[in-house]
Order: C-alpha cells, then sequence, then structure tokens
C-alpha cells in the first residue's frame, strides 16, 4: 500500500481550535482590539471534548476559540476600522502633544466611525433571535442610563442607553407586555412577555452610585456601545410592528414649564418620565389584545384538550392582568419610586401621577377627587381622606404578580406588609413552599370554585389570626391529651408490675405501612447496590443533589417551625401580662 | 530684495563653475522669454533672475577685494536665486589680470557680467605640461595661440634673483606662463593660512552675529535691484486653483469644513433602522448559526432575594457565621436575604455593578460547552429486579444464636448432613454445635488458634479437619449417627504403612493421635513445616489441599487420606498462593494467588485457564456446584463472578461491600451465594446459571443480613451456607456463630 503515515496533530480536533495568543497573532490585532471584536462579533471560547487533544498533548490551561470562529473575524471590516482608528489615535496624539489646534480639529473631524449594523444582521438573523438575547442587552444598558458622568464613561453613551431604555419601557405599556414584578434586595426585576418570548432584565435601586475600582469600564462600554445599538434596532422593529412612531412621540402639545428644564429637553424629560401616552400611526391599535387568544389556539398541541384549555385560561388570566388598574388612579407620594411604578401602573392600565413639583408629568395633585388609591411609604398618613385607598407599594407589585387586585387590608401604611414572594419560583414536588404562598394559592382556587366567598374574604384577614389562634389551642389541648396518654401508659406497668400479676398480653401491633415502607427502602438499597458502574455516578449525582434539597426544606421547615413557636410564646406572654 | 529667494549652498569647486559657465549663455537668452511673462515656468523665472543677478556678485568681487570685507561673502550666498559659481574666491584660480579688468563701472548693469576675461587660456582642465613641447601654452577665446612668455636662461634667473628685490614674491602662472607678482595681501593671507589661522584675517571671529535678513522691514533696500513685475500682479495660477474651487463649491462638490463636520455628526451609521429585519419569515440557516451555542440564562431570583421575604428565609446565626466565614465563591448565594419594613429603606445593592460586569465577563470570556442535559429519572438507573417470589428462598432474618466460644470465631463448617456445625476459635477450641438448638455439643481443645475446620464432603465418614499452627488434625467428634462415626474409626485404622512411601522424603509427617487425644477425638496429625493458611478437601472426602504459608516450593501440598502420602505438585509456585480448590466435578485444580486464579489440569502441569482478577488481592474463592462459575472476594472489597465458559474477565464486579471481604460462598443447591465482609454485612444474592448456554448467570442481590458487631475493626469472619437449606451460617469477631433463616 505504501501510504504516507499520519503525522499525530495534523488533523482533526488538534486543528479545529486554536489558542488565543495564536488567534491574536493571526489577526495581528492587540488583545484589547481583540477583545472588542469579540464583543462586537459574539465570538466566544469553547471548551474542547478533548482538550489535550486539542492542546497538542499538553495539559496546560488555554483559552481555545473555533479555529472557524477566528477565520471569521479575520474577513470583518471591522478589523480594518480598528486600524483605522488606532492610526488616528496616533495621528491625534501627536497633534495634541505639539498643541498644534488646527491639525487636531482637522483629525478630529476624520475620526473613523463604523457600523454594527451588519453585525447585527449576522449575529441575528432573524428577530426572535435578537429578543432571546435581550435579557443582558436590557440589563447592561438600564445599569449604563442610571451611571452618574464620570472620567471614565462617557456622557453620550450613558444619555443614548437611557434614551433606548426610555423607549423600550414606552413599548412594554403600549404592548402591556409586562408579566411579573419583584422587588429584591438587588433590584427591581421586570419580566415580560415580548412576541412570545420571556425577557426578563433587573434595574438598580435608584439610590446613588459609587463606581466600584475592580470592573474594567472598558469592557462594559464596549457591550454598552454594542447594546445601545441592538437595542436602538430593537426599539424601531417593536414600534413599528405595534403601530406606534418612532421615535416615540407625545400625543398632546405640552406646554413646559421653563423653571424646571430646558425647552429643548421638556420633551425628553416627558417621555422619560413614562406618564405620558406615545403616538401612534393610526393603524389597528387592537391587534395586539387579541394575540394571547390566537397564541392559544395556534398552539402546537391542538389536540389535546388539557393543554387548551391550560392557555385559555393562562390567555383569561393575562388579560385580566391588562387591565388589572383600569379605571384606578393613582396618586404616588413623595418618598415613592416614582418611574417604577409608573411603568407598573400604566402596563396594567391604570394612570399615576404625582405632586407637579417633584418633575414633569404629572396629571393631576394630590387633591384631585378622581383619585382611587394613594401610595404612600410612610408610617402615618397626615389629613386622610375617606375617598381613596392608602397604600404601601408593595400592594402594586404583588397584585401584578397575582394578577388580581389584593385586598388592601394588609398593605395599609403603618402596618408591616405580607412577605413579598418571588414570582419567578415554580414550586417542584418536595420543595419549600412558603404558608403564604399556599394560603394564597387556597384561596385562589377558593375563588374559582364559589364566587360568593368574596364578601367574607374582606375579612378573611382579620379572621384568619384568629382561627390560627384556635388551632393551635387545639393542637395544643390534642397535644395535652396525648402527653396525658402516654404518662398513663408509662406509669401503668409499673403500677402493675408492684401488684405481681400478669397482664393479658397484648397483640404486638405491626404497623403495615411503616414495614411496607422499610421493605421497599431495603429493596431500593439492594437495586442501588446492582446499579452497572456505567451509571453509577450519575445516580449519585441525582440523588444528592435531591438530597441537598430535601434538606433546604427541611431546614426552612424547621426554622418556620421555630419562628412559630417563638411566635406563640411571646404572645402567649403579652396575653398574661 | 525678492522674497522667493532660496539659499543654496555654494560649491566652491572649479566644475562648478564651469557648469555655470556652459548655463550662463544659454539663461541670457532666456531672459527676455522670462520677462514677457508669457508663460514660461517658474523654475525658468528663477533662474532667470539668478542670471541677472549674477552682476552684483561681481560687485562683491570687487568690494572684496578692495575692502577684504568679511561678510561679503556672507553676503553673496544671502542673495539667493543664483548660481554659485559666480561667488569663487579661490585666489590660487584667480588671475591678477581679473583684478585689472574688473572695472568699476558708475552703472553696475551696463558691463558684461560674465568673468570670462579672466581666463585668458582656454584649454580647459588638462596638464599643462601637455605644452611643453610647444612655442605656445593654449588659446585664447578668440582661438588664437597664446605665445608662452620669454623664459630667460639660468643666467637670466641668477640676474635677477640679484637685481629684482621683488624675486623673492614673484610666481609663474601655470596657464599663461607669466610672472606674477604677489601683492601684500596676498603674502599675508599665504602667511595666514601657513600658520593655520583665518585666511581672511578676520580681526574679530568672534564677533556677534547680525541678523541681516530679519523680519523687520528696512528702511533701505539691501540691494539696489527693483521688485519683479511679478510680485505686482495677481498669481495666475492661483486665480485658476480659486476658480476650480468655487465652481466645485457650486457644483456641490465640496463642502467647507464646518458643513463637512456637521454632516458627519448628524449621521450616525449605526442609527436605529427598520431594514435590519425586514423580510422576518426568511433567514438563512448557516452553519455558524446551527453551531452557536447560546449563552446560559441568568437565574432568576427566589423567595430569599425578596426585600421583604418570609422570615425564615433570613439567616439565623449558625448560617450567618457560615456565610461570613466562606469566601465568596464558596457561597451557595451571593447576598444576604434581609427584611425591611418598607421598601423605602432598602439601601443600594452593593456589588449590583460588579455582577453585571462579571455576567459580561461570562459573556465573552468564559468558554462555552454544549452540554446535552439528561432528563434521567433516577428510578430507570436502577437495574429491573425479577419479582421477589421468584428469588426466593433466601435467608431474611436472624434464626439463631451460638454462643459459647470465648474469642473470634474464625472458621466455621456445616456437615454434610446438615445437623452439625463444626468451629473454630482464636481461644484454641473447636466446638461441635448442634445446628437446630444451638446447643454445644462437643468442644475439643486445641494446642492454638484454630485457622479451618472442614467437615470432610464423603457422607459415608464423620470426619473434621481442623487446622492449628503447622498441624492438620483429622477429628471425629463422635456426633450424630453411631454407624458413620464408627465407620470413620474404622476406615481409619485399616490404613496399613507400606513400605514404599518411606523411600520418598515426605514434606509432612503423618501420625496418629496419642491415646488421651484419641479421647477427645483427635485421630490423626499431619505436621506440617510451616504455618497453615489454608484447607480444602476434594469433593470425594479422600484428597485435601493445604496452603502452607512462606515456604515456596512447598506451598501448595496435595494430601492423600487414605494412603497418607502427600505431594508438593509445584516446584515453584507463581505468586503468593492465597487459596485452592478442587474442581466439584472435573480434576481441575484451582490456584489462587494474589491477582490470578489459575486452572490446572492432569497431575498439575497442564494450565488450562488463566484468570485475571480485577482486584488487588484476592482473599477468598468460591466454585459454583456446577463447576463453570467462580466467585471471588478480594481485601479491597470487590466481589467478582467469573462465567469461566464465557472469559477469563470477570462477568460481573460487585462492590457493594464498603470494606475487605472475607468469605464468599455458594449454596450447594439454591442459586445463591454469601459474602462476608468486614463492614459487617453478610450480604445474600441470588446467583442463577442456566444451563441454556446462550443465557448468561442472573445476578441479583436479595439480602444484606446484619448482626455481628465490630471489634477490632473485624467483624464477619466467615459465613458458609446449611447444605440443604436456604439458611447461612456466619461467625464473626464478637465470638458469636449465627444463622440467618
Amino acid at each position: 500500500m505504501g501510504g504516507t503515515k499520519k503525522k499525530k496533530y495534523e488533523s482533526g480536533s488538534a486543528t479545529a481550535f486554536v489558542s488565543r495568543n495564536k488567534a491574536l497573532k493571526k489577526l495581528q490585532l492587540s488583545l484589547g482590539d481583540f477583545r472588542a471584536l469579540c464583543i462586537f462579533k459574539g465570538i466566544y471560547p469553547v471548551e474542547p471534548l478533548h482538550k489535550k487533544k486539542v492542546n497538542k498533548g499538553s495539559t496546560a490551561v488555554k483559552t481555545f476559540y473555533n479555529l472557524k470562529d477566528i477565520q471569521f473575524l479575520a474577513h470583518d471590516n471591522l478589523i480594518v476600522k480598528f486600524r483605522e482608528k488606532k492610526h488616528y489615535l496616533r495621528r491625534l496624539k501627536k497633534a495634541v502633544a505639539k498643541k498644534n489646534k488646527f491639525a487636531e480639529s482637522i483629525i478630529r473631524d476624520n475620526k473613523p466611525v463604523y457600523s454594527l449594523k451588519h453585525v447585527m444582521k449576522e449575529r441575528y438573523p432573524t428577530f426572535t433571535d435578537a429578543l432571546r438575547d435581550l435579557d443582558d442587552c436590557l440589563n447592561l444598558c438600564f445599569v449604563f442610563a442610571t451611571f452618574p458622568h464620570s472620567q471614565r464613561i462617557k456622557v453620550d453613551l450613558v444619555q443614548l442607553c437611557h434614551k433606548r431604555t426610555v423607549e423600550f419601557q414606552h413599548y412594554v405599556i403600549a404592548a402591556k407586555a409586562l408579566r411579573k414584578v419583584f422587588v429584591s434586595i438587588k433590584g427591581i426585576y421586570y419580566q415580560a412577555d415580548i412576541k412570545g418570548e420571556t425577557i426578563t432584565w433587573v434595574v438598580s435601586h435608584k439610590r446613588g452610585y459609587e463606581h466600584p475600582q475592580d470592573v474594567d469600564y472598558k469592557i462594559m462600554e464596549t457591550f454598552a456601545e454594542y447594546n445601545s445599538v441592538l437595542l436602538g434596532h430593537i426599539n424601531i422593529k417593536l414600534y413599528s410592528d405595534s403601530h406606534l412612531v418612532y421615535p416615540p412621540q407625545l400625543t398632546e402639545r405640552i406646554y413646559h414649564d421653563t423653571a424646571k428644564c430646558l425647552e429643548g429637553d421638556s420633551a425628553d424629560e416627558l417621555l422619560a418620565s413614562l406618564a405620558p401616552q406615545i403616538r401612534t400611526t393610526g393603524e389597528s391599535p387592537d391587534e395586539l389584545e387579541e394575540d394571547p387568544e390566537v397564541d392559544a389556539m395556534n398552539a402546537v398541541n391542538v389536540d389535546d384538550p388539557e393543554y387548551i384549555e391550560k392557555s385559555k385560561l393562562e390567555a383569561a388570566t393575562i388579560s385580566r392582568l391588562q387591565s388589572l388598574f383600569k379605571g384606578c388612579k393613582f396618586f404616588l407620594n413623595r418618598e415613592v419610586p416614582r418611574e417604577e411604578l409608573t411603568f407598573v401602573i400604566r402596563c396594567c392600565g391604570g394612570e399615576a401621577s404625582w405632586d407637579s413639583s417633584l418633575g414633569l408629568g404629572a396629571k393631576y395633585g394630590e387633591s384631585y377627587d378622581g383619585i382611587t388609591h394613594h401610595i404612600i411609604d410612610r408610617p402615618t398618613v397626615s389629613n386622610q381622606r375617606l375617598d381613596r385607598t392608602y397604600i404601601q407599594p408593595q400592594w402594586v407589585f404583588d397584585c401584578v404578580n397575582a394578577r388580581v387586585l389584593l385586598p388592601p387590608q394588609d398593605y395599609f401604611p403603618g402596618i408591616p406588609c405580607p412577605p413579598h414572594l418571588s414570582p419567578f419560583v415554580e414550586e417542584k414536588d418536595g420543595e419549600y413552599v412558603p404558608e403564604e404562598k399556599v394560603k394564597f394559592l387556597k384561596r385562589m382556587r377558593g375563588e374559582v370554585e364559589e364566587e360568593d366567598e368574596e364578601e367574607s374574604e374582606a375579612e378573611e384577614g382579620e379572621e384568619e389570626e384568629e382561627s390560627e389562634d384556635e388551632e393551635e389551642v387545639q393542637q395544643q389541648a390534642a397535644g395535652n391529651k396525648r402527653k396525658r396518654n402516654a404518662k398513663e401508659d408509662a406509669q401503668g406497668p409499673e403500677k402493675k408490675a408492684v401488684k405481681m400479676a400478669v397482664s393479658e398480653g397484648a397483640i404486638e401491633k405491626v404497623d403495615k405501612q411503616k414495614a411496607l415502607a422499610r421493605q421497599e427502602a431495603e429493596e431500593r438499597r439492594l437495586g442501588e447496590m446492582m446499579i452497572p458502574k456505567k451509571h453509577k455516578r450519575l445516580y449519585h449525582k441525582i440523588m444528592t443533589s435531591r438530597k441537598k434539597s430535601s434538606q433546604e426544606t427541611r431546614k426552612l421547615e424547621e426554622k418556620k417551625e421555630k419562628l412559630k413557636a417563638a411566635k406563640k410564646k411571646s404572645k402567649g406572654k403579652k396575653e398574661k401580662v | 530684495m525678492n522674497s522667493s529667494g532660496k539659499r543654496k549652498s555654494m560649491s566652491p569647486d572649479e566644475e562648478s563653475r564651469e557648469s555655470n559657465e556652459e548655463e550662463s549663455p544659454l539663461l541670457t537668452s532666456q531672459i527676455p522669454a522670462s520677462d514677457d511673462e508669457s508663460g514660461a515656468s517658474e523654475e525658468s523665472e528663477d533662474e532667470g533672475s539668478g542670471s541677472d543677478e549674477s552682476s552684483s556678485q561681481d560687485e562683491d568681487d570687487v568690494g572684496e577685494d578692495t575692502s577684504d570685507d568679511s561678510d561679503s561673502d556672507d553676503e553673496s550666498d544671502n542673495d539667493a536665486g543664483y548660481d554659485t559659481a559666480s561667488v569663487e574666491k579661490d585666489k590660487s584660480a584667480a588671475d591678477p589680470g581679473t583684478t585689472e579688468s574688473s572695472v568699476n563701472g558708475k552703472d553696475e548693469y551696463e558691463y558684461d557680467s560674465s568673468d570670462e576675461e579672466d581666463v585668458r587660456n582656454t584649454i580647459g582642465n588638462i596638464p599643462v605640461n601637455w605644452y611643453d613641447d610647444y612655442d605656445h601654452i593654449g588659446y585664447d577665446v578668440e582661438g588664437n595661440k597664446l605665445i608662452k612668455p620669454k623664459q630667460g636662461d639660468a643666467l637670466d634667473e641668477f640676474l635677477e634673483k640679484v637685481d629684482d628685490p621683488n624675486y623673492w614674491r614673484t610666481v609663474r602662472n601655470k596657464f599663461t606662463g607669466q610672472k606674477v607678482i604677489l601683492s601684500e595681501e596676498d603674502l599675508k593671507q599665504i602667511q595666514r593660512i601657513q600658520s593655520s589661522t583665518h585666511p581672511g584675517g578676520s580681526d574679530d571671529l568672534y564677533a556677534p552675529w547680525v541678523d541681516f535678513f530679519s523680519n523687520e522691514v528696512m528702511e533701505m533696500p539691501v540691494t539696489g535691484r527693483p521688485p519683479d513685475k511679478r510680485s505686482f500682479i495677481p498669481s495666475k495660477w492661483e486665480k485658476q486653483r480659486v476658480g476650480q474651487m468655487v465652481h466645485a463649491l457650486k457644483m456641490g462638490w465640496m463642502k467647507p469644513r464646518g458643513e463637512i463636520r456637521k454632516a458627519k455628526l448628524s449621521h450616525d451609521p449605526n442609527a436605529p433602522s427598520l431594514d435590519l429585519w425586514k423580510d422576518d419569515t426568511e433567514s438563512d440557516i448557516t452553519k455558524r448559526y446551527r453551531m452557536h451555542i447560546p449563552a446560559p440564562k441568568e437565574p432568576l431570583p427566589g423567595h430569599a432575594e425578596s426585600y421583604n421575604p418570609p422570615e425564615e428565609y433570613l439567616f439565623d446565626e449558625e448560617e450567618e457565621a457560615k456565610w461570613d466565614g466562606q469566601e465568596p465563591e464558596e457561597r451557595r448565594m451571593d447576598f444576604k436575604p434581609a427584611k425591611f419594613s418598607s421598601y423605602r429603606a432598602v439601601p443600594k445593592f452593593e456589588k449590583f455593578i460588579n455582577e453585571r460586569f462579571h455576567r459580561l465577563l461570562d459573556l465573552y470570556m468564559a468558554a462555552r460547552q454544549r452540554k446535552m442535559k439528561m432528563n434521567v429519572n433516577p428510578e430507570d438507573l436502577i437495574p429491573k429486579r425479577p419479582d421477589k417470589k421468584d428469588l426466593q428462598p433466601y435467608p431474611t432474618r436472624e434464626g439463631m444464636i451460638y454462643k459459647g466460644h470465648k474469642d473470634m470465631v474464625r472458621t466455621i463448617s456445616p456437615d454434610p448432613t446438615g445437623q452439625w456445625l463444626a468451629s473454630g476459635s482464636d481461644d484454641a477450641t473447636v466446638k461441635v454445635w448442634e445446628i437446630a438448638t444451638s446447643r454445644c455439643m462437643k468442644t475439643i481443645p486445641m494446642v492454638g488458634k484454630v485457622t479451618c475446620v472442614v467437615w470432610s464432603p464423603n457422607p459415608a465418614v464423620n470426619l473434621l479437619a481442623a487446622t492449628v499452627e503447622s498441624d492438620v488434625i483429622l477429628i471425629n467428634p463422635n456426633v450424630g449417627d453411631k454407624l458413620v462415626c464408627s465407620n470413620t474409626d474404622s476406615t481409619l485404622e485399616s490404613y496399613v504403612e507400606s513400605a514404599t512411601t518411606s523411600e520418598h522424603k515426605s514434606p509432612v509427617t503423618w501420625s496418629t493421635a496419642s491415646e488421651a487425644d484419641h479421647k477427645k477425638g483427635v485421630r490423626l496429625k499431619i505436621e506440617h513445616q510451616q504455618e497453615i493458611t489454608h484447607f480444602n478437601w476434594h469433593a470425594k472426602g479422600d484428597y485435601f489441599a493445604t496452603v502452607q504459608r512462606g515456604s515456596k516450593g512447598q506451598a501448595v501440598l496435595i494430601h492423600q487420606l487414605s494412603r497418607r502420602q502427600t505431594q508438593a505438585p509445584f516446584s515453584k509456585p507463581k505468586g503468593l498462593v492465597q487459596r485452592v480448590m478442587f474442581h466439584p466435578v472435573h480434576p481441575y485444580f484451582f490456584v489462587a494467588t494474589q491477582q490470578h486464579i489459575r486452572i490446572l489440569l492432569d497431575h498439575f502441569v497442564l494450565e488450562v485457564f488463566f484468570v485475571q482478577a480485577n482486584c488487588k488481592y484476592i482473599s477468598c474463592i468460591d466454585i459454583h456446584p456446577g463447576g463453570d462459575n467462580l466467585i471471588i472476594g478480594s481485601y479491597d472489597s470487590r466481589l467478582c463472578w467469573f462465567d469461566l465458559d464465557l472469559s477469563t474477565k470477570p462477568y460481573q464486579t460487585l462492590k457493594y461491600h464498603k470494606k475487605a471481604l472475607r468469605q464468599v460462598t455458594y449454596h450447594k443447591h439454591y442459586p445463591l451465594f454469601a459474602s462476608a465482609s468486614d463492614d459487617g454485612a453478610v450480604i445474600v444474592s441470588h446467583g442463577k446459571v442456566y444451563t441454556d448456554q446462550l443465557l448468561n448467570p442472573l445476578i441479583v442481590t436479595v439480602k444484606i443480613l446484619r448482626g455481628h458487631k465490630t471489634t477490632n475493626h473485624l467483624s464477619v469472619l466467615d459465613c458458609k451456607f446449611h447444605p440443604t437449606q436456604p439458611w447461612v451460617f456466619s461467625s464473626g469477631a464478637d465470638s458469636t456463630i449465627r444463622l440467618f433463616v
């Protein structure tokens, strides 16, 4: 035969990947430029299946890229633009150093600019692809939108990000796409349903910033640059699809208040307050509302009647959510986060306003009679009015998550609110479900079954505690009884032993269930022993994770028990006092 | 003077002068052309002016000659625009006649500016001695011969020397042959050159520099040269260029800089546009697109992250201490749950930006790998067990405890009838128990620790073999059927020693028991040289094998009871022998060393099989009654089942014990096998061997039996099945024997 001998590492995975240093050498780029290029083009390192083979026998730690990816990068025009930029910077530096103002201005005028449009098209061939990547994009844009101006961060970028986020929020309001809100200690999480994609983003609390030192702002800026462009493209598409005018325009002409801001800014400011409606192009705007049901009908599992039923129910709750605050007029007190609440309220069809001295966008003052809800975040209310409900901001969030208007009694100012639960958690079997959630779910089910109970529901909140107390008392009583029985049992034989009499032999009670369970456990153990080596690891991995979660559940349950006991004790003491 | 003048370097060599000489007539011819502005090139203009100005240089020459102004050189340099040769001041080449001819006229432009007259001889740059043989020395401008001046002879020379007072300073001009009397000035210069001082003889070499051509406008022109015409009229070329630009501006081809800047600022290449996803339905699914591994989404927050979580989610002191003590990477949550009374009270989250930044890093730096998420139900991984009823009968619970030994019971053996159980212990006794009642029927004291007790498999005799240190002791325990007992004794006594046996030097000594021992039941004693570690009967009960410790060539010994003979089959055993066994049916012999099992045939010569046990150290071995299957137990807590028909590698390796295995055993009738380990468990498994060759053995674990306590890291030391019933005996380090039924 006499074929040439095949050499090692000349084909296969050894040539399909390149290390980062090699990629740099091939592209002739600096590390910073390479980074930026990777960020723009969405190229990431990969973990080869056989790292040793790829690394030509060495086991040293290295980052690998797909060779094809690097070749792909090499053909991009952005590389040329990066080189131009490098050149530009060098020339500019020279001019500045020479204090040659004229040359400097000319050089500055010829600053190379690059377009990222082709990158977008490459990375997201369809609009849904772009929406799938929207989470990270939104997160970063919202972070940048709130950045203070500093030496490191350019003002333009911050303003652009802010503009884009405001546009996006206006879209969500117009489309009523918000589904869930969660106030966490990190920030406020929002979840929206945009064209069937679930999109979650987090916005930090507006509390003022310090720039942390251990963060590379250059990288953040590169990402922000890319994401602001992406968000712009997405926004315009969303706007056009829902027949809105882009860039967003106010429906009414505003007469700005010169005292608060410059004339040019007032429209932007007003938009940023999220209060005014934006203009539509005037084409069938109610198409959106039909969407969920259409979706339900077009669902994949048309044959499955259960699925159809389920999706119909879901569609109903969503439409209920979209008009949750319809007719409600909210007044936001001074200490309440204005934009966040306005956003949430308007997404659910409500209206929000605030004192006109606080900012643009206020429609009515505190004295307006039409106000139904007054959101307040302080313990006492001065000159309370009877024609409106005073509530804490958590009520709004909880209502959105519950998709019904919750009884406001628990959220009156000054009262500690019931716990705010994460709407993102869906407990599986065996996981801990907080008591409040169980209660809520029960109530919801009750409502669905019998709607007459609604009247009593209002009082339920107060009654619940009492009923709980009663239960506890009963439990205590039962416990006492049991204890007494036990005592008797314990004392019984002793007494009889003294008498030296032979008692009637009791039949040994075999707890059949326990025995059965024991037997089953044993059989399981025996079965586990026979698991082939191939699956043993996997099995134990699954089992340990299960064990862990069950441990966590147990721990939470124990804690809950303890807390309950402590509460009871303190209550008992109070009563005694 | 004219401002556009360029300073040119001066080259004082003659070549350049000559070139100038060649040029100058040409230039002069161009002068009229340049003057009438008809469109000659700028260069020619310049050169024209240069030729014009060459006149001024002559004036300088004169000045120098006369006034010896040191600055004059510089001056002529600065008179830019004309060429260099005119500035030549080479004294040696200079003709004294020049001084004469350079007459100073009133009008400096009247005279012919060329300095040709200076050169009388026009032969060019050739050696003069070529004319030595001629009367003339060269030619003048008109082409007439220059006649050599008359040369005096030596006498004339002498006379001149005497008469002429200037003789000492008279030199001869080579080119003309004329005599030149050096002037005072020349002499001085020569002196200066000789003394290596400044040839020009300036007084103050370091005088301050006077910037003659400064930016200041002087009252008087430096030279008397009238300004050019072109300095009064606008440039044509400029006009043309401006015209072009104006036209370009008009046509919109060119834009002012401010406008360009504005346009650039207003045009954003990244401005949102709708054409990106215009045709949403169609997309080219490239390979790149398919290979893309999307970044995993960030996990969503749970209840614990809420600003107002249920109280059970808050940390108690223990958890908080743990959280504080952990490194940030180890923590289960990257935040401490906290409860705030109102939304207003929630502070900023310190690590918010860091968290976002780390997410970005993950996006572009973390290596991605496509992972198939397995949705495995762990129940599916457990192999299907046959119905319990199909596996029965098997021992399920402890039925009996045999107490009586004072030290750990190393070995037990039920008798072939299933009525008696013999046990050997470290307390130097062999006990015989009645199985059904747990009653100790006989206690036979020994001289040392009993390591092995085995009933003879021959049902016709009632013989028990026990190994104590280096002795094998055959005991007739005298229990059970009297007839059998007496039969046993009679068969043992029927032996007659033959003469032939003593020829070979036997590795062991056979001896009958003493009277006292006989009463106890001891019948025969076989003394070995080394301690015996293992003992095993042949299935027929005539042969038995022992394993000695240490002695290499005689590690394995085969004894024949009927002939009281012993042989050492292996001269050199391979490896350290652990166990030996006879095949129940065929004439095979199994030798288990630490890591291998060899199966030998026909007088231990032919190796049939070489089995590699996949374990480090074999501790025990048993053969299936069918003879085709084998189990071994090892100290590295493995149990291997070999199907000898299938392969020399284990058919199945079970690692269900946690510690070293001490004993493995098959049941004689039921498809059961059991293993005893140091972890205190006796695990009974169902091991069914099918007669059909195509079916692999079925192995199912059926019961874990526990009862023995662990003492000194030892727990169960031996286990044996009842010969007829599905019961298993186990003996342990806690000096008890247990029966599981």
